[in-house]
């Protein structure tokens, strides 16, 4: 069963096309994995899709790491027991 | 019926009467299944009536542009119906023409809220489901007037450039993803709105038409077809003028 950190790196994985090993956590998704600023957006979508939460935009411009995005998934995921 | 648009889905505003109940027809023809709007349930179900009667799947439902959580309630009921449209035509609009010097505020407003806020607003909506798709066609059906401009329409030509410095901006923005935006700019159509003319001015008009003739709602709406159609994919941001060389940039 994938925990948090391992379904936010996949949906990165997924969403910029770039490989597992690149997407560390403190990979920044511009400077590091390449995504111009609509690969941002589409990937807080695609957070969005797979926590099925909902991500602000005042919030989601501060995620610009594999990092504070597992960290903002993690805190505002909807608790539901697997 | 079957065509080059199956298994789409086209929202089409304004679609009751005029240029976009022949949009919607067109589209629908080519297999594209319709939402297309009113402001009336009258309206709405006219369409769904003749939406029947021609075989095209689809229905009319009741939207007013200027109405923000109208818009982002049918945006999310077609979401959920996962039939949220591949194809945008942002036809509805409204002339209030005026003199500049007796022109009122709520005219101006009424005019720039309908048919410029209105094509902000549901592109905005519907661009998110076309990223996932990678796939979208939106349609601003503009006027000539946006270019032109037109003595007593200081406010539809402002709304009509608008859209189109709008369509320019957003169509670079999703155009890596196989989204296009572009415009369509008609001249004089026989429609509701032109009939309102008088005579005198319509003959004016006519002298200044190198085609001799006003345009029809068929003439539009096959414009619309092609940048609609997956065959226009590599032409966004572009304004396609249907005018009869009234106006030729
Ligand atoms: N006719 C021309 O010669 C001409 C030339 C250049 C550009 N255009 C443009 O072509 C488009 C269609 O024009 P048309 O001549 O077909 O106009 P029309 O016959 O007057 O029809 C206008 C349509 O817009 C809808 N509409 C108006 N206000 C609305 C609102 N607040 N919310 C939702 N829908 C609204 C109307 O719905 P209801 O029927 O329910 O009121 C109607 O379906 C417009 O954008 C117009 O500016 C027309």
């Amino acid at each position: 069963m994938d925990n948090v950190a391992e379904r936010v790196k996949k949906v990165v994985v997924e969403q910029l096309g770039v490989n597992e090993d690149e997407v560390t956590n403190e990979a920044s998704f511009v400077d590091d994995l390449g995504a111009d600023s609509l690969d941002t957006v589409e990937l807080v979508m695609a957070l969005e899709e797979e926590f099925d939460c909902e991500i602000p935009d005042e919030e989601a411009e501060k995620i610009a790491t594999v990092q504070q995005a597992i960290d903002y998934v993690s805190a505002h995921m909807p608790t539901k027991d697997a | 019926m079957g065509g080059a648009l199956n298994g789409q889905v086209a929202l089409v505003t304004g679609g009751n009467r005029g240029i976009g109940r022949e949009i919607a027809r067109v589209l629908g023809e080519q297999g594209a299944r319709i939402v297309a709007t009113a402001t009336t349930p009258e309206g709405a179900e006219r369409i769904s009536a003749d939406l029947a009667a021609q075989d095209i799947g689809g229905r009319g439902c009741v939207l007013d542009v200027t109405d923000d959580a109208a818009m982002s309630a049918l945006l999310t009921q077609m979401e959920k119906d996962h039939s949220a449209p591949t194809i945008l035509v942002n036809n509805a609009g409204i002339t209030r023409d005026q003199l500049l010097l007796r022109m009122k505020d709520e005219d101006w407003d009424a005019v720039i809220a309908t048919n410029l806020r209105a094509v902000y607003r549901l592109s905005k909506l519907c661009v998110r489901d076309m990223l996932k798709r990678h796939y979208g066609r939106i349609i601003n059906v503009t006027s000539v007037v946006g270019a032109m401009g037109n003595a007593g329409q200081s406010n539809y030509a402002a709304a009509k450039a608008g859209v189109a410095g709008f369509t320019r901006a957003m169509a670079r923005e999703v155009a890596a993803r196989q989204i296009t935006v572009n415009c369509v700019a008609p001249g004089f159509i026989r429609t509701d709105m032109t009939d309102g003319l008088n005579e005198a001015h319509r003959a004016a008009l006519m002298q200044q038409i190198p085609a001799g003739r006003l345009g029809t709602v068929a003439d539009v709406a096959a414009a619309v077809a092609y940048l609609a159609s997956p065959q226009s994919g590599y032409v966004t941001g572009q304004t396609l003028h249907v005018n009869g060389g009234l106006w030729m940039g």
